[in-house]
């Protein structure tokens, strides 16, 4: 056994040989050797004992791992809508002419890797960026250039933290430059906590007690799609079986959120709370928070945070009052993949398997994480969890709107002048939320993230609840100078890219309609385009396998309901030779002109015969 | 008696094999021609379009000028213009070329291939011939079509029942077992 399959046999026996710990092993694998090559695939696969082809599935499914070697340091720059509307332009063309390389590419010395990332979650801070594991904010071309100078000089990302944020962002676990930007505190996530209090409360009750508490606040989901949480938890209760699970969704990855980083930054005990709430209420003894990579920072402190609670007795073996009761609670680590906020792709990725959503029924909570049954909430549901039980249903269901009870966290960003986290009740109106986040001259909002709805002015004065403008956080602003069709088409960027490619109306519905926009951008649309776009994005919310697949035709629908003139004046002219306007009989020619060495008769550059 | 409607077909980047499903209607093909007159077809052989059609049945997709001249005609002389089959409305096999450069394919088709003879290493390159596409595009791409008729090829009883509903106004009736194809 040479050296290197000596050293990744280790680490796989650290993780037991347990083929559902791929994510782990490959993500070890991959720090110690900056790439999962051939000969490390192999090993991996003889170790865990499972054909070659799933470690190598695996490896290249997820944005941080890589089987071609990389640089020890890699510049992930964040490149979504936000960040290019603060000049993440600027920031790459600095970052790449101090490296001399492209995007994608590693110095000759093999040191430093350039490349593009989704939203990391720092679009209030944007444009941003992830050194490793260290985030950076508020970047400009000379501070590109610095980084560089430094990197190539000490090679230690966390050296580039010079001034520390607020909060636990200062914390000796943390140290990161990144700021909370708390805007606003509400009664529920950001209030004021006593550790321990919900939990007591809850185990002083039934489970079956519990969940009526839950039910009775009406508490939704705050991920974005609003299943009641009571029933969730009523559902994974009363499956049968050995073990259960309740996960956390700490996968924040829709473009414009990133309320749970300021969760798990500031509240993790409420979270840690929720968990365990939920563990005693379902009967499950197992807790896993799922976090994304681009959360690694946060990493230390959380694992410090859940060490410092099973000294306290408020997680392990028993808990305060119920020596019966045991709950305990793991990490584990995402890879930069934005399916792996949808349940199942989740529960896929902590198996061990690439991020594919799993077919439904059976529901997680009837059978999910390794077949067993499994709850899965978000980060911001939990906390709220704790909080019913501390305060009680009653003074939960008050707060917020009639169907939506409850705060809501938004994470604003955009062309506002105070971007940040607002804990807001909810039914807030949307022009009101505008005014308080200093944006009075907004030209549309995407409320919801690329797969919520982008709004026009007409639309200021809903609300922001479930059953009107609902949103798992996200709020992005955009002025009157922004090109709305630019957006949408980025947009659309991001759901090709992160499109899992099971199924082929979310893989080829997507491809289809950024083409389309980009026909539109181009002045080329064509009248009839209208009932085509709506047909195709009706299919994909229909026959997509999962969540994704069903919303990412919103933002060309939610934009062509909102701006249709926008849409309409860039139709193409009518030439009168009966092509689409998006057609280009020139350009599909000139490459055959040129290989023939001579030019078409028929299509000579005037208008086509017929 | 009111002229019979005229119904056009063409098969640009395709196999002949929709065309060949049309034929399949058997003898329906007699109270078809009740029904309508052909026009430009191969059916009938007629070359060029003799005047205004109801209905265009396209076959294949554009992989080069030529498609795109004969479609460009059945769009300007069809009131309704119909893509049917695979190809017609995905590009279908001829478009498995669209991900390799125009110039390798005709390398390894007329230079490199394993089965191919061409001591002189001429590629085909009369002034007659078509140019080709930088890919092969499905019909709707290039002009406006009306429906697509899903099938490799459509099975003979769903062309025939789209042509009735479409010449006669009634409700198209197709049942599940012409459109399922797994």
């Amino acid at each position: 056994m040479s050296e290197t399959d000596a050293a990744i046999a280790e680490i796989c026996e650290r993780f037991g040989n347990d083929r559902t710990r791929l994510m782990d092993i490959v993500a070890a694998v991959q720090a110690d050797r900056g790439g999962v090559d051939g000969s490390a695939l192999d090993a991996i696969a003889s170790a865990v004992g499972v054909p070659r082809v799933e470690v190598e599935s695996l490896v290249t499914f997820y944005a941080f791992f890589s089987d071609r070697p990389k640089g020890g340091i890699v510049i992930r720059l964040c490149d979504d809508i936000i960040d290019e509307m603060f000049g993440a332009g600027k920031v790459e063309r600095a970052f790449r002419e101090a490296l001399e390389i492209g995007i994608g590419e590693t110095t000759p010395d093999g040191r430093i890797t350039l490349e593009r990332a989704p939203c990391i979650g720092l679009c209030d801070q944007a444009p941003a960026a992830l050194i490793n594991d260290v985030p950076v904010t508020y970047l400009s071309g000379d501070r590109a250039r610095e980084m560089v100078a430094e990197l190539k000089q000490h090679g230690d990302p966390r050296k580039l933290v010079h001034r520390l944020g607020d909060g636990n962002n200062a914390h000796p676990r943390v140290r990161s430059m990144v700021h909370n930007g708390i805007r606003k505190r509400g009664a529920v996530i950001f209030a004021e906590m006593e550790r321990g209090a919900a939990l007591r409360r809850a185990l002083a009750m039934s489970p079956v007690e519990v969940i009526r508490d839950i039910k009775t606040s009406r508490l939704r989901g705050r991920g974005g799609a609003g299943f009641p949480t009571g029933m969730k938890w009523d559902f994974t209760r009363a499956a049968e079986a050995d073990r259960k699970f309740v996960f956390c969704n700490a996968d924040e990855g829709e473009p414009g959120t990133f309320k749970d980083r300021v969760i798990l930054t500031e509240c993790p005990d409420l979270l840690f709370e929720g968990m365990t709430i939920a563990g005693y209420a379902i009967g499950a003894t197992e807790g896993i928070v799922y976090l994304r990579g681009e959360y690694a920072y946060l990493r230390e402190f959380l694992e410090e945070v859940l060490e410092q609670r099973r000294k306290d007795g408020l997680l392990g073996k028993s808990l305060p009052g119920r020596p019966e009761a045991a709950f305990d609670i793991r990490i584990q680590m995402g890879a930069g993949a934005y399916i792996c906020g949808e349940e199942t792709a989740l529960i896929s990725s902590c198996e061990g398997l690439r991020g594919d959503p799993k077919n439904r029924p059976p529901f997680p909570a009837q059978r999910g994480y390794l077949g067993f049954p499994t709850c899965v909430n978000n980060v911001e549901t939990l906390c709220c969890a704790a909080r019913i039980l501390e305060k009680g249903p009653g003074w939960f269901a008050e707060l917020g709107s009639k169907g939506s009870p409850g705060t809501k966290l938004l994470s604003v960003s955009g062309d506002c002048s105070i971007p940040g986290v607002y804990e807001v009740p909810f039914g807030i109106r949307l022009d009101a939320l505008l005014e308080m986040v200093g944006a009075p001259n907004a030209a549309a909002v995407q409320v919801g993230g690329p797969s919520g709805r982008l709004v026009g002015p007409d639309e200021f004065k809903r609300m922001i609840c479930y059953d009107h403008l609902a949103t798992g956080g996200s709020v992005m602003v955009f002025g009157p100078q922004r090109d709305l069709l630019h957006v949408v088409e980025r947009f659309m960027d991001f759901f090709v890219e992160e499109s899992c490619g099971y199924c082929t109306p979310c893989r080829v519905g997507n491809v289809l309609l950024r083409q389309k926009v980009a026909d539109f951008r181009a002045g080329r649309g064509a009248a009839s385009d209208f009932a085509w776009i709506e047909e195709l994005g009706d299919t994909m919310k229909t026959a997509s396998r999962c969540g994704l697949g069903q919303t990412s035709a919103n933002p060309v629908l939610s934009s062509l309901q909102a701006f249709r003139d926008l849409y309409e004046s860039r139709l193409g002219p009518d030439r009168g030779d009966a092509f689409l306007p998006a057609f280009d009989i020139r350009g599909a020619l000139a490459e055959s002109e040129r290989l023939a060495g001579r030019a078409s008769v028929v299509y000579t550059g005037g208008e086509g015969e017929g | 008696m009111a002229a019979k409607p005229r119904v056009a077909t063409a098969s640009l980047a395709g196999c002949f094999g929709c065309h060949m499903s049309i034929l399949d209607i058997d003898e329906r093909i007699f109270e078809l021609i009740e029904l309508i007159e052909f026009d430009k077809s191969p059916i009938n052989d007629l070359k060029e379009f003799t005047g205004r059609c109801a209905v265009g049945l396209v076959e294949g997709g554009c992989c080069n000028e030529e498609n795109v001249r004969v479609l460009q005609l059945f769009r300007k002389h069809c009131d309704v213009l119909v893509s049917v089959g695979e190809c017609a409305i995905c590009g279908g096999i001829p478009a498995m070329r669209n991900a390799v450069p125009l110039k390798e394919c005709l390398d390894e088709a007329y230079l490199k291939g394993p089965t191919v003879h061409n001591p002189a290493g001429h590629i085909p390159n009369d002034p007659d011939l078509p140019l080709l596409l930088d890919k092969v595009y499905p019909c709707h791409e290039v002009v406006k079509v009306d429906y697509h008729l899903q099938g490799c090829p459509p099975p003979a009883d769903a062309i025939w029942q789209a042509l009735v509903a479409l010449l006669t106004g009634k409700p198209l009736e197709l049942p599940y077992e012409l459109i399922k194809y797994d």
